[in-house]
C-alpha cells in the first residue's frame, strides 16, 4: 500500500484469513467487546483454515499486501476435525519458502484463536501490525503491472 | 494520564502487581503475622494506593512494620500481592526524599544470631535508596 | 454481468457513529456490477427488508451485498429476505462493517475507508456467486443425552414425553448425578432424593427412554440429523436380566468388612465393598463389580458373591460391549464436580479429617449417609459445637494454577442452607460464615439468607480465613479477618467446612473434542450465542444442558434442560433437514484421479468412480473424484489439497477468494 500523501506514516496492508467457526467468531467477540486493533487489518472469511490455498497468500503479496495472517481453531478443536492440521503443515512449508524468496518471516503468521478468545485476537492483530510496520513496505513479489 | 495514574503505573511496574484487582476479601489481613502492629490493614493497602493516599500510607506504622514475610502474597486469590505494593510505595516515597538510612557498614553491628535472612533483605529494601 | 444491489446499514449509531455510511454508498455505487446502492437505519428490521425486496423487484437484482453486522448474526435473515423476493438466497453476501470495523476503530476516516474496502471485496465476490440449491438430508428421530444427572434426566423426560426416542449414557453405575448426593435443596429445603428419585424411576420406566449406565461415549461421527455414536457398555459383571437387586452379594462381600475401598458416592467418608450399588435408590438397582479392587479379579480367589447369588446373576467373564447407534441430536449434560483442594494447604484439608468440603457435609447430614445423619467430627465422632464455613475457596481466583476465575454461583446459597439446617437440628451449635460477598440472585434467595442471620443467628463475618491450624487437643484454630469491625480473629472451631469452587466434569474435554463442540478455557461448553442461544452449541445438532454450560443451581438447570429438550424436539420434528449447498465440486476434465482429496476429507465424502468424460471432442472413461453432497460439510480441505485445481468449493471458490484478495489489495 503506497504511503499517504504527506509521507508521514507507513500504514501496512494486512490480509487476515479467518476460519468461520473459531477465529472469525473470536474477531466478532473482539468487536463486541470493543477491543480495538488497527484498521490496517482486513479479514476474509473462509470455512476452515485448511481452505487457505497458498495461491491466495502469494496473490496477496503480489497485489501489495505487506503482511498475511491465517487464523484458525486450536489444534484438536477444528470444526471439521482435521482442517487446521493440514493448514499448520501447509503454512509451515509455505512460509519457509516465502522467506527464501525474500518475504521476511515477520510478514506471515499463523495464529490459533478460539471463539471465546476475543482479547487474544485483538492482541495478536496489534502485535502483528506492529511487526509488519517495523518491516516496512513489502516490495518483493510486487507485480509491477498492478501499481496504480 | 494524570499524576495519580502515573504514580499507580509506577507502583504497578515496581511491584509487578495491579492494585485494581483487589476484591477486598481480607485473606491477606487474615494471614498477616504482624497484624496487631498495623494501623492500616493489609487489605486496605490497595484502596489507599488507588485513591492516591501514598503519603498517608507511608506515614502509617503499617508500611514499616511489614515483615515482608510474603504470607499475604502467597494467599491472595487475586494476585494483588499487598506486601509488594507496600514495598513499592515505600520505594517511591523514599526515592523522592533521597538519602540512605542503612549503610552496609552498619549491618555487622546490627546482626544477631537468630536474625532471618529475609529481614536483612527487606531492611535493605526499606532503608536504602 | 450481475446486477448487484448494495445496502449499507446504519445499525442506529452502532455503525453510523464511526463509519460515514453515506460516503460508503457513494463510493461503491460505481463498482463493477453495482446497479443500485442505498443506506438505511436498520436493514434487519421489517422496513429494511421491505426495501431490499422492493429493490430486487424494481431493479431486477441478481446479487445482493449487505454491509452490516457480522454474517454470523444476520446472513440467514438476509438470505431469507432475498428468497422472499424471488432471488436465490446464495446470491447474497454480507460485509462485516460492525464487529470488524465500526466497533473497533475510533478514527472515522480510517473506519470509512476500511468499510469501503470490505464492501468492495463483498461486491467482487458476489459477481462470481452462483445460485446454489440446498440439498436435503434425513433426520434420525432419536436423541442422545450424555450424562444422567438432573439436567440429563429432565431433558430426556421432556423429549420422551413429546414422543421421541431418547438414550441416556451415564458413566457412573447409576443415574442421579450430584443431586443424588445432596441432602436438602435451597430455597425450599426439600429433600433432594425425594424430588429426584421419582424422576429417576420415571426415566427407567418410560417406554421411549433407554438407559445406558456404567457406559461411556467412545466415538462420534456424522453430522446433525445423522450422528453415528459408539457407546461402550462397561462390564458390570452382572447379568442384568437375572439380577433382582436383593443385595445379598453386597452384604456378604468380604471387602465390605475389611473396609479399604472408599465410597465415591459418600466422598470417601465411608467404605464400600467391591461389589456395590452406589446408593440404595440407585437406578438401575443392579450392582456392579469394581474390577480394580475385587479380590477375584486381582488374585483369582474369593468368588463369594457368585456362590451366594440366589439368581446366579454374577458373570465374571462379562466383557465390555460396544454398540453403535444412530442419533439425530445430541445433548451434553455432563455436570460438575468440585476442584481439587491440594493447592489450598492453608486450610489443612489434607491434614485434618475435621476440615471437610460442602459436599462431604451433605453426605454427613443425609440420613442415608455415612453417619446416618448425625453430624459428627470425622476424627473423634463427637458432635461439633463450633463450626466455621469458609466461602469462595478457589472461586473468583485469578491464579490459574490455584483456582477458577469465575464465581461458582451456588455456594452462598448452600452455605446458608447448611447453616440453617444445622441450627435447626442442633440449636446450641455456634456457626460462623466467613464471606467476601453474599450472592443471592434468585427468587426468594435473599430472604432465605436473611433467615439464617435473623432467625437462626448464624454469624456472618465479612472477611476471609488466613489459616486453619489443627491443635494438639484435636480442635482447629481458625485465624481470620473481620473487615467491617477491623479485627483479626483467632477462634476455635470443631469443624471447618470449605465451599470449594465447582468445575465441569473432567471428562468433558474428551467429549467436546469428539463432538467438535466448542469449549472455553474453564472447560465449560460454549453456547452459540451467550444471550440468545444459551442451550445450543455452535456445532449444529449439539445442545447443552446444566452445569456443563456454566455454574447454575437446580431451578436453572431444570429450566435449561427443558429449553434444550425443546430445541431437540424442534430438530427431530423435521422429516428432513436442509443441507449446506456450499459443498465441494470436482471438474472431471481436470481431475487426474490422484486420490489426494479423498485422503484429506474428514467425512469420507469423496469417492472415485469411472465416469464418462467428454474432453475436446473425445469421449473417454476416466477415474475421477465424486463428491457426496449429503456428506460434504464444505470445509474445503480437498480444494486446497487438489494438485490439479480440479476440486473447487462452491460458495468459497478459488476465484471468489482470489477476487476478494484483489479487492482488498487494490
Amino acid at each position: 500500500m503506497p504511503m499517504n500523501e504527506e509521507n508521514k506514516e507507513f500504514r501496512p496492508l494486512i490480509v487476515a484469513f479467518c476460519c468461520n467457526w473459531c477465529s472469525y467468531a473470536g474477531a466478532d467477540l473482539a468487536g463486541s467487546s470493543r477491543l480495538s486493533y488497527p484498521a490496517d487489518v482486513k479479514i476474509i472469511r473462509v470455512p476452515c483454515s485448511g481452505r487457505v490455498n497458498p495461491m491466495f497468500i502469494l496473490r496477496a503479496f503480489e497485489r501489495g499486501a505487506d503482511g498475511v495472517i491465517i487464523c484458525g481453531c486450536h489444534p484438536g478443536d477444528c470444526h471439521y476435525s482435521t482442517g487446521n492440521y493440514y493448514a499448520r503443515r501447509r503454512m509451515a512449508l509455505l512460509f519457509s519458502m516465502l522467506e527464501y524468496m525474500g518475504i521476511e518471516n515477520g510478514r506471515t503468521r499463523v495464529e490459533w484463536c478460539s471463539a471465546a478468545e476475543g482479547a487474544k485476537f485483538s492482541k495478536t492483530m496489534n502485535e502483528f501490525c506492529e511487526k509488519v510496520k517495523s518491516l516496512g513496505q513489502n516490495v518483493r513479489l510486487g507485480d509491477l503491472r498492478c501499481k496504480n | 494520564m494524570t499524576q495519580l495514574e502515573k504514580n499507580i503505573e509506577a507502583i504497578k511496574e515496581m511491584s509487578g502487581s495491579d492494585p485494581y484487582k483487589c476484591m477486598r476479601c481480607g485473606k491477606c489481613t487474615a494471614s498477616c503475622p504482624a497484624y496487631s502492629e498495623m494501623d492500616i490493614k493489609p487489605h486496605q493497602f490497595a484502596s489507599y494506593i488507588i485513591r492516591g493516599d501514598f503519603e498517608e500510607l507511608i506515614e502509617s506504622k503499617a508500611a514499616w512494620k511489614c515483615l515482608s514475610c510474603f504470607a499475604c502474597i502467597e494467599r491472595c486469590p487475586r494476585d494483588v500481592q499487598p506486601g509488594k505494593l507496600v514495598d513499592a510505595t515505600r520505594q517511591i516515597v523514599a526515592r523522592s526524599r533521597g538519602g540512605d538510612y542503612l549503610q552496609p557498614e552498619e549491618v555487622p553491628g546490627l546482626l544477631a544470631e537468630d536474625l532471618p535472612q529475609q529481614l536483612l533483605v527487606s531492611a535493605f529494601r526499606r532503608y536504602r535508596r | 454481468m450481475q446486477k448487484i444491489g448494495v445496502f449499507v446499514c446504519h445499525c442506529g449509531t452502532n455503525i453510523a457513529a464511526t463509519v460515514d455510511v453515506k460516503k460508503v454508498v457513494e463510493l461503491v455505487r460505481y463498482e463493477p456490477g453495482v446497479v443500485f446502492a442505498d443506506d438505511y437505519m436498520y436493514m434487519c428490521s421489517e422496513a429494511g427488508q421491505e426495501k431490499i425486496i422492493e429493490a430486487i423487484k424494481e431493479y431486477g437484482l441478481t446479487g445482493l451485498v449487505i454491509c452490516s453486522c457480522s454474517p454470523r448474526m444476520h446472513e440467514k435473515t438476509f438470505r431469507a429476505c432475498a428468497e422472499k423476493a424471488g432471488l436465490n438466497p446464495y446470491m447474497v453476501e454480507v460485509a462485516n462493517i460492525r464487529e470488524q470495523c465500526s466497533w473497533i476503530h475510533k478514527d472515522k476516516e480510517e473506519a470509512t475507508k476500511k468499510a469501503v474496502i470490505l464492501a468492495r471485496a463483498a461486491i467482487a465476490k458476489v459477481n462470481l456467486n452462483a445460485p446454489l440449491k440446498e440439498g436435503e438430508s434425513p433426520v434420525t428421530k432419536r436423541a442422545l443425552v450424555i450424562g444422567g444427572g438432573i439436567a440429563g434426566i429432565q431433558t430426556a423426560l421432556d423429549i420422551a414425553d413429546a414422543g421421541y426416542e431418547v438414550d441416556i449414557v451415564e458413566k457412573e453405575p447409576s443415574i442421579g448425578g450430584r443431586m443424588s448426593q445432596f441432602d436438602k435443596t435451597f430455597p425450599t429445603l426439600d429433600c433432594a432424593s425425594c424430588i429426584l428419585t421419582p424422576k429417576m424411576v420415571e426415566v427407567n420406566q418410560h417406554p421411549n427412554i433407554t438407559l445406558y449406565t456404567y457406559s461411556e461415549v467412545e466415538k462420534v461421527s456424522g453430522y446433525v440429523g445423522n450422528f453415528d455414536v459408539d457407546i461402550r457398555k462397561k462390564a458390570r459383571s452382572i447379568i442384568f436380566d437375572k439380577c433382582t437387586g436383593c443385595g445379598e452379594c453386597m452384604t456378604k462381600c468380604p471387602l465390605g468388612k475389611i473396609g479399604n475401598i472408599p465410597s465415591e458416592f459418600d466422598r470417601g467418608l465411608k467404605n464400600r465393598p467391591a461389589i456395590y450399588m452406589p446408593f440404595a435408590q440407585a437406578v438401575p438397582a443392579v450392582p456392579v463389580i469394581d474390577r480394580e479392587n475385587c479380590t477375584y479379579f486381582k488374585t483369582g480367589k474369593c468368588g463369594v458373591c457368585s456362590k451366594l447369588c440366589p439368581s446366579k446373576a454374577i458373570d465374571y467373564e462379562q466383557q465390555d460391549e460396544i454398540v453403535t447407534v444412530k442419533y439425530g441430536a445430541i445433548v451434553v449434560a455432563t455436570g460438575f464436580d468440585i476442584i481439587n483442594l491440594d493447592k489450598f494447604g492453608e486450610y489443612a484439608y489434607n491434614e485434618s479429617p475435621d476440615v471437610i468440603t460442602s459436599i462431604e457435609l451433605e453426605r454427613l447430614m443425609n440420613a442415608a449417609g455415612p453417619t446416618g445423619g448425625h453430624l459428627e467430627r470425622m476424627s473423634d465422632h463427637k458432635q461439633p459445637k463450633d463450626i466455621v464455613f469458609i466461602q469462595c475457596v478457589g472461586s473468583r481466583c485469578d491464579s490459574e494454577e490455584k483456582g477458577k476465575p469465575y464465581c461458582s454461583k451456588v455456594c452462598c446459597m448452600y452455605t446458608a442452607k447448611h447453616a440453617m439446617l444445622i441450627k435447626d437440628h442442633w440449636p446450641d451449635t455456634n456457626i460462623t460464615v466467613f464471606y467476601i460477598d453474599v450472592r443471592t440472585p434468585g427468587k426468594n434467595f435473599d430472604e432465605f439468607y436473611r433467615r439464617a442471620v435473623e432467625q437462626y443467628h448464624v454469624n456472618y463475618i465479612k472477611g476471609q480465613v488466613g489459616k486453619v491450624k489443627p491443635q494438639p487437643d484435636g480442635s482447629l484454630l481458625v485465624q481470620a479477618a473481620d473487615l467491617l469491625d477491623g479485627k483479626q480473629i483467632n477462634m476455635k472451631a470443631d469443624m471447618v467446612v470449605l465451599a470449594a469452587a465447582i468445575e465441569p466434569n473432567p471428562g468433558v474435554r474428551k467429549i467436546a473434542t469428539m463432538l467438535t463442540a466448542s469449549i472455553d478455557n474453564n472447560n465449560f461448553l460454549t453456547e452459540a450465542h451467550a444471550k440468545l442461544r444459551p442451550v445450543e452449541s455452535p456445532t449444529a445438532g449439539i445442545f447443552l444442558s446444566g452445569m456443563a454450560q456454566g455454574p447454575k443451581d437446580i431451578p436453572e438447570t431444570v429450566s435449561q434442560a427443558g429449553a434444550a429438550a425443546v430445541k431437540v424436539i424442534g430438530l427431530l420434528a423435521k422429516d428432513s433437514l436442509k443441507t449446506n449447498p456450499c459443498t465441494a465440486q470436482c471438474d472431471t476434465l481436470l481431475c487426474n484421479g490422484c486420490s489426494t482429496c479423498a485422503n484429506v476429507c474428514p467425512y469420507g465424502a469423496i469417492t472415485y468412480d469411472d465416469v464418462q468424460v467428454m474432453d475436446h471432442g473425445l469421449r473417454e472413461t476416466r477415474r475421477v473424484a465424486q463428491v457426496n453432497n449429503a456428506l460434504c460439510q464444505g470445509c474445503g480441505a480437498c480444494t486446497s489439497a487438489c494438485p490439479s485445481g480440479a476440486m473447487d468449493l462452491q460458495g468459497f471458490s478459488n476465484r471468489q477468494i482470489t477476487t476478494e484478495v484483489d479487492a482488498i489489495c487494490r
